[in-house]
């Protein structure tokens, strides 16, 4: 088992492999625009494609399990690729490289923001955003709607989430463990609902 | 004290968040409300701004939120700790990956959660509307603002020109192809023309 497990892992990596991975985390961070989403694909270029240090295999877990994991898509992609590569110094070294160019401008936008947002006209362009940001939001909701609910069920958790969150006005974090909780007893009540009828007519 | 309020409240984020960072919008729209720290139309901005800059929305969001309550250190603190969740969760998932994989259980909570989370898309969606198109108190009133009180709804005044700009992005990014970046300098540009 642990000579199996080990070796997936590559063996430890020289100060200059870190550096890269720390730039190339850092360029992917700060090119891609828009959310995390964008970069997964760049991932999948630069260290499958470009370094091959994750196989093109395990790069398929990698983006399934960050997208199963709670937390941010593109810093769980980036601290399994990292661990991949490096262990926990890889997924350090990952993370750190994938955060901090947003977080730097966000600082940097933080400082001029706060001064200039009495400002008319910065209230007026950003009540436009809000506006236009709205729709974005409907029509990526409307995607990703459309490719996960695909039957009855789906269709009543998300509306059912929907109303417990809006109009029951119940917090967040409890609608989630509630849509969770009834995926679960729905999921073991099929499989049991199956054996069942597989034991019936063999 | 601050710093532990802020870490606490983002690990909550990184721990509880599924599906993306639209989703992850009403869960920090809820903290936000509870703890008083801005107006939750400010933290509508920084989501707006994220369409426009770097990284994901959520580490934009933890930066912006921190920095505004407590300096850069709330900001690094509020960063770490809605990191903090994935970096335990998939070091041990990586580990476990076939088991994690073949789980009925995981299988299971991830049927619901993922439906969950277009409600809680959605439930962003009214967010953004609300803030957008109803009058915020703490704004100046625009133009072509219309209290609602003959139709019973006092107290709410709709912006009717923000109607228009969310109308106009919306069929624009559908029929016509608009992408989100000169969607988002157009929503601004009318923004500033019409309201």
């Amino acid at each position: 088992m642990g000579t199996s497990m080990r070796s997936t892992f590559e063996e430890r990596r020289s100060v200059g492999d870190l550096l890269t991975m720390f730039l190339s985390f850092f360029k992917i961070g700060a090119f891609t625009i828009g959310g995390g989403y964008a970069m997964l694909p760049l991932m999948e270029q630069e260290f499958v494609q470009n370094r091959k240090w994750v196989d093109p295999v395990e790069i398929v877990d990698v983006f399934a399990v960050a997208q199963s994991l709670p937390g941010v898509i593109a810093i769980n992609a980036s601290i399994y690729i990292g661990y991949k590569v490096d262990r926990i110094r890889g997924a350090l070294v990952a993370a750190l490289g994938v955060i901090l160019p947003s977080f730097l401008v966000i600082l940097c936008i933080a400082a001029v923001l706060l001064r200039f947002q009495e400002n008319l006209w910065v209230q007026k362009a950003f009540a436009g955003v809000r506006a236009g940001v709205t729709a974005l939001i409907l029509l990526a909701g409307i995607k990703l709607g459309k490719a996960i609910l695909k039957n009855y069920l789906a269709w009543g958790i998300g509306i059912g989430a929907f109303f417990l969150l809006v109009i029951v006005r119940i917090q967040a974090v409890v609608v989630i463990l509630a849509s969770a909780l009834v995926g679960l007893g729905t999921y073991i009540w099929q499989q049991r609902r199956k054996q069942l009828r597989e034991k019936d007519n063999p | 004290m601050i710093y532990l309020e802020l870490f606490g409240v983002f690990l909550k984020i990184g721990l509880f968040g599924f599906g993306g960072g639209y989703a992850m919008v009403p869960l920090l729209e809820g903290e936000i409300a509870s703890h008083g720290w801005l107006p939750v139309r400010e933290f509508a901005d920084i989501v707006a701004i994220s369409q426009m800059t770097p990284g994901p929305i959520m580490v934009n969001a933890a930066t912006y939120i921190g920095y505004r309550v407590a300096g850069v250190l709330g900001s690094a603190v509020a960063t770490f700790g809605v990191s903090l969740p994935s970096f335990i969760l998939v070091v041990l998932v990586a580990h476990s990956i076939r088991m994690f994989k073949e789980s009925l259980a995981v299988q299971g909570t991830l049927s619901g959660i993922r439906p969950g989370t277009i409600g809680l898309i959605a439930g962003a969606v009214v967010f953004f509307a609300r803030m957008s198109m109803l009058h915020q108190p703490e704004l100046p009133i625009f133009r072509g603002s219309i209290g609602l009180d003959w139709v019973g709804l006092p107290g709410i005044t709709v912006v009717l020109p923000a109607v228009g700009i969310f109308l106009a992005i919306l069929i624009g990014s559908r029929t016509f192809g608009l992408k989100p970046i000169p969607a988002v300098i157009l929503s601004a540009v009318l923004g500033i023309v019409f309201l």
